[in-house]
């Protein structure tokens, strides 16, 4: 296969041959379209959504005006910011420790810490389902008031979410210089004052980062929630299930394209914040 | 020459955004020559070798290799081979496998490809480690496997990047050996990529000195050196002391200036020149005494010595004049009795034969 | 690095709570569930009971999990997984490759779309395809404009498989561009040198040489498949079941917790087997680090 060189390109530029900008092109447009015409159809008129007959944001107000979904909505959100917060600060903490301590069975603990990322989410679920029954924490918290009724799925969430920000937390703390840390205690700082003057705020841009993580995939979670939440205590993507299962309506469109856009606002935010990190690594 | 191997013909390379890397260059380049592009670090050399490749493509000019133009070739199918600066060799191959794959991939018939792999590795001394794996060798090692499969391939023109600048000294020397010795055997032209001007020298038959893209001046090592075409060639290549020289005359077969701190001197030269010239002499070629010397012709000067420094064999002295830029004296230390005989602060003529020093017009 | 009994109290401090949630909030609870796959719904004044249980009884889920029927869902899912793996790797390699060539200002953007639809919730991805494949959806409508169709897209194993393929392909991508983004060119450069065709340098050096991110790619992708739940229920149907919709199933419909635990068990025990093979296949393989 005789291939034509251009005056000015090199046999390894990829990135400028047709067939690889038409197969990107393809790919791109499947990924991009049930989404897009998700979020389009949101704006549609028509009810089942399949002819385009007129513009309204109809679909937003009657899913505003409908008040389980909006209840669910604030489970989610409520869920979320409690659970990032425990997270956050449990994920902090052990990331903190395997950067700096060396101790017995480390690896094993690594392998451990990692054991909720690897286990299938079904059977996570499944399995806090049976303990929370066994407890008796279910019954328990169904009595609670809000938002302590959450408590069971606040917990699970917690479970799945803290060691992804360990991975985060960790990732950046290994671009701490060693040196800093040295160069404050020499000029007089207690290890107290070190930590939250010098290496909490180099962590930050990680715990953020690590913060935004975990609020995105506690706000996105379907199967641990499903099996952890109780009639009382729905949240929105459990909720979007059961609307779903009865079928496709612009109210789920609606509802779906809040999420999305809340969804892209935290990752963009994240993957900002993690970029300077990327460069230095470059 | 009689038809050279590789021609570059007006070639120049301008990337996207305004960097030109290669500005209209022209090499002829002959047949079993062993042939040198030397320049600073970023100077385009590597990428002109790599154009030569086949790996970057020409923005203007054309490549002619063994009298065909190269424009529609692409690497695959061009009579060169390169060794790369990092040697490229496949990790999760052999020796062997490596040394045979531009044979297998190229459908070579098995039992000859053993055969000549086989006869590469003997080349390159590598016989023994057939079976090894690339990461359980020494970068040494590495290389003569890179070595070994590209010459496997027999391609017209052997392409090198920087091939001692990774190896400690004492590899570079049996290494510099090695690679004359292979192009005298194996016969073929070598083009090597070098920053480093005595491997330049000591390997290669003729050298093009590129600075910025351009070629400065295309001469044999001696030639070079004793006849630097500009301050650039001047410079670069072993030491020299440039005196600033302002143009008082200017015929068709010579130049009269007036140097800094040396006064008016004439030059025998053909070449045109602006306002300003550089008188060149190289360290070796000065002479020092205490007294001024009574011989016909010198061009003499005197200063202050203003710093000896002791190399044991030689001494180099930095002779300040008046109205001038420093001199520096290269001379070797005869005396048993150690050094030059001279002391900083002392009063020191400089001297030497006008044919020893040359007037560089660019 | 310090060692840990130079500074106890700060050690303990630290791993304290994190620890002290996974023991009791995960391990805990797997330990239950391990309990209940030797258990059995008790039987009380002769009915079998719904909310109480024997604890212990043996392995007779066990034995039921590998049960014909049980046996060819297992069979099926892990097919369906593999075919879906297979898939992901073929759609998001070119893509991942593209992405590590294309100019350096792209990059980043080019990124960024590939993983955003990824982060976007799994549930609304999927609900997205129905739109898409049922019969009245947007590819039956193009297809009747010029004549075709309408074909059953939807509620059979080809939406499963689309569906594990859209939602999981972002995921392969990055792996397998962090290992060809670390893959030094210069390989590629003197494979092209030494005579090879861009096809033949892209089977014998670009394919072994980025092997290690293929392989954590696959793995990546295989093991969420294998225990997908949401999307065979969404887009399968009746006839498209997998093992995740099995155990969702006892635990939900047919109340029989004790077999759900057996048969959860049997899905990690598959997805140890996935991380094992996957820990022999990196020690095997060259690697990218040479």
């Amino acid at each position: 296969m005789a291939e034509q060189m251009k005056p000015g390109s090199g046999p390894l530029d990829y990135g400028n041959r047709l067939w690889l900008k038409v197969l990107f092109g393809v790919i791109f447009f499947m990924l991009y379209v049930p989404i897009i015409t998700l979020v389009a159809f949101s704006f549609n008129t028509d009810r089942r959504g399949i002819v385009w007959r007129g513009f309204t944001f109809d679909n937003y107000v009657k899913a505003w005006n409908n008040s389980s979904l909006i209840e669910a909505m604030i489970n989610s959100l409520m869920i979320a910011f409690i659970a990032t917060l425990i997270a956050t600060v449990l994920g902090a903490m052990v990331a903190l420790m395997l950067w700096r301590f060396r101790f017995p069975f480390k690896g094993a603990y690594e392998a451990f810490m990692g054991l909720p990322i690897v286990i299938p989410e079904i059977c996570m679920g499944v399995a806090l389902l049976l303990f929370f029954n066994e407890t008796g924490m279910m019954t328990a918290v169904v009595a609670m008031p809000w938002p302590l009724n959450l408590s069971n799925i606040i917990i699970a969430h917690v479970a799945f979410c803290f060691p992804f920000v360990a991975i985060v937390v960790r990732s950046r703390l290994v671009g701490f210089n060693r040196q800093l840390e040295e160069a404050s205690k020499d000029l007089g700082a207690s290890e107290w004052q070190t930590f939250w003057k010098v290496i909490v705020p180099f962590m930050m841009p990680g715990l953020v980062a690590g913060a935004l993580l975990a609020f995105t995939l506690s706000l996105d979670d379907f199967v641990i929630t499903f099996f952890t939440s109780g009639p009382e205590t729905v949240t929105f993507p459990v909720k979007v299930y059961s609307l779903v299962r009865r079928g496709v309506s612009p109210e789920i469109n609606a509802a779906s394209t809040v999420l999305i856009v809340i969804t892209v606002v935290a990752t963009v935010l994240a993957m900002k914040l993690q970029a300077p990190q990327k460069s230095g690594k470059g | 020459m009689t038809d050279p191997i590789v021609s570059i013909r007006g070639v120049s390379k301008k990337f996207p955004g305004g960097v030109i890397a290669v500005d209209d260059v022209n090499i002829d380049i002959a047949p079993n020559e062993f042939f040198a592009l030397l320049g600073p670090s970023g100077c385009g050399k590597t990428t002109l070798l790599r154009m030569i490749s086949g790996l970057e493509t020409p923005t203007d000019g054309q490549i002619i290799i063994g009298g065909q133009d190269m424009a529609l070739t692409p690497p695959n199918k061009r009579p060169t081979n390169m060794v790369f600066q990092s040697y490229a060799v496949f990790p999760h191959m052999t020796v062997e496998d490596n040394v045979a794959y531009g044979l297998r991939v190229t459908g070579v018939p098995e039992d000859e490809t053993k055969r000549r792999t086989a006869e590469a590795l003997e080349m390159v001394k590598l016989s023994h480690l057939a079976k090894r794996k690339p990461d359980q060798m020494s970068g040494g090692q590495r290389q003569r496997v890179a070595l070994a499969r590209a010459l496997v391939k027999r391609p017209k023109v052997l392409l090198l990047d920087e091939p001692l600048s990774a190896l400690d000294a004492k590899l570079r020397d049996d290494m510099r050996m090695e690679l004359t010795r292979l192009q005298e055997t194996v016969g073929i032209t070598f083009i090597i990529v070098t920053h480093d001007q005595d491997e330049a020298l000591s390997m290669a038959s003729r050298i093009a000195v590129i600075d910025k893209g351009a070629v400065q001046q295309i001469a044999t090592p001696s030639e070079l050196y004793e006849q630097p075409a500009t301050r650039f060639v001047a410079d670069f290549i072993g030491k020299v002391n440039l005196i600033d020289a302002k143009v008082l005359s200017k015929k068709a077969k010579a130049i009269t200036c007036e140097a800094k701190g040396l006064g008016k001197l004439t030059f025998d030269t053909e070449k045109a020149c602006g306002d300003t010239v550089a008188v060149a002499v190289r360290p070796e070629k000065l002479k020092i005494s205490k007294a001024e010397p009574k011989a016909a012709g010198l061009i003499k000067v005197q200063g202050n010595v203003r710093d000896v420094a002791y190399y044991g064999d030689t001494s180099h002295i930095v002779v300040s004049i008046k109205g001038g830029p420093d001199l520096q004296v290269n001379v070797q230390n005869d005396s048993r009795t150690g050094g030059s005989g001279v002391e900083r602060g002392q009063a020191i003529w400089v001297s030497w034969m006008p044919d020893d020093s040359l007037v560089l017009t660019e | 690095m310090d060692n840990w009994k130079d500074n106890r109290s700060v050690f303990w401090t630290l791993a304290g709570p994190g620890t002290f949630w996974l023991l009791v909030f995960f391990i805990l609870p797997l330990g239950f569930l391990f309990v209940m796959s030797f258990s059995d719904k008790a039987i009380i004044n002769g009915e079998v009971s719904i909310t109480e249980y024997d604890y212990l009884t043996g392995i007779s889920n066990y034995i039921r999990s590998v049960d014909t029927l049980y046996l060819t869902i297992i069979w099926k899912s892990i097919w369906v997984s593999a075919l879906a793996t297979v898939l992901c790797l073929l759609t998001a390699y070119p893509i991942a490759f593209g992405i590590c060539f294309a100019s350096e200002k792209w990059k980043p953007l080019l990124l960024l779309l590939v993983v955003l639809p990824f982060w976007i919730n799994l549930l609304i991805r999927t609900y997205a395809l129905i739109a898409v494949f049922r019969s009245q959806g947007y590819v039956n409508l193009a297809l009747g404009a010029v004549g075709l169709g309408p074909y059953d897209m939807l509620y059979n194993n080809f939406a499963v498989i689309f569906g594990l393929v859209y939602v999981y392909m972002p995921f392969m991508v990055l792996p397998l561009y962090a290992t060809i983004e670390r893959l030094d060119k210069s390989y590629l450069e003197a494979s092209l040198d030494l005579g090879a065709s861009q096809f033949t340098t892209f089977l014998k050096v670009t394919i072994p040489l980025t092997m290690p991110g293929i392989i954590t790619g696959v793995i990546l992708v295989f093991i969420p498949c294998l225990g997908s739940f949401l999307t065979p229920d969404l887009l399968g149907g009746a006839n498209a079941i997998m093992i995740g919709n099995v155990i969702e199933r006892q635990f939900k419909a047919a109340n029989d917790w004790p077999f759900g635990a057996a048969l959860s068990f049997m899905l990690m025990y598959a997805t140890f087997a996935a991380l094992m093979l996957r820990a022999f296949l990196a020690k095997r393989s060259a690697g990218v680090d040479v």
